[in-house]
């Protein structure tokens, strides 16, 4: 389970950086789906079905589909590929690397510096997570309906052909 | 250090990744797949959490997360049209030029 774990975890991140290293729209959003894809082996493999089924379902089977079909309608030649790479000189990059980096250091004191915690792990399926859903956190599923409304009527509202 | 934790790295990762796409580059989709990037490395740290301690709140945290993340591309792309519609291009830097 472990070397699953391992070799999940190196596929997401590896893919996870060519999607940012920009070679083409495209080409960026499907080595993200494919980061997605192994983001959710990494979840089966923590015991987390349900999590890993609904990041399949939602996240690369809806949002990133969404996405690609956007991109599709937009067809906007290959002057933004152009522009992007004569961009990316050692000079603008100098900055975001070395913010990156002072939060990588930060982040990696306070995760590697954190004790471990008990092994008190089981997988929590499905019913658990439905459990948990229609019990404490009813609320917030009322919430993030209303909240999947107001996306639903703005982007029907921002996107409609403007009647002359 | 358990398999957990290990998922919590992984989060940081991956987050650090989607914070240099949305810082470096210029392309107003790619701005937006490095937003995904990060709340899809929150997602990860949520789950990472709820399976160390054996409880399903985590992947009740990522359900949320993935709702936000969906709404929030569904506008961001229609504003994205709408923009591309106006200003021929996808430069933010373009895009940063309010003409009245």
């Amino acid at each position: 389970m472990d070397i699953l774990f391992y070799i999940a975890a190196a596929t997401a991140v590896i893919s996870t950086v060519l999607a940012v290293a920009g070679t083409g729209v495209i080409h960026s959003l499907l080595f993200f789906i494919v980061s997605l894809i192994a983001v959710s082996v990494v979840f089966f493999t923590l015991g987390a079905a349900f999590a890993a089924a609904l990041e399949i379902i939602t996240f690369a089977g809806a949002i990133m589909v969404l996405f690609l079909f956007a991109v599709m309608m937009l067809n906007r030649g290959t002057a933004m590929g152009e522009m992007e790479r004569e961009r990316f000189t050692p000079k603008a990059l100098a900055v975001p690397v070395i913010m990156v980096l002072a939060l990588l250091v930060a982040f990696g004191i306070t995760v590697f510096k954190a004790g471990a915690f008990s092994a008190a792990v089981g997988p929590s399926g499905p019913k658990d997570v439905g459990t948990a859903l229609f019990g404490p956190y009813l609320i917030a599923v009322e919430l993030a309906s209303v909240l999947l409304l107001a996306g639903l009527v703005g982007a029907y509202h921002i996107g409609r052909r403007q009647s002359k | 250090m358990g398999l957990p934790e290990k998922g919590l790295i992984l989060s940081w990762l991956l987050f650090l990744l989607g914070l240099f796409g949305v810082l470096v580059r210029r392309d107003l989709i790619f701005i937006l797949m490095s937003l995904e990037i990060m709340l899809n490395a929150a997602g990860v740290a949520f789950v990472s959490a709820g399976a160390s301690l054996g409880l399903p709140d985590g992947q009740v945290m990522f359900i949320f997360v993935l709702v936000l993340a969906a709404a929030e591309v569904s506008i961001g792309l229609a504003i994205i049209l709408k923009l591309f519609g106006r200003i021929r291009t996808l430069d933010s830097d373009a895009a940063g030029r309010l003409r009245g």
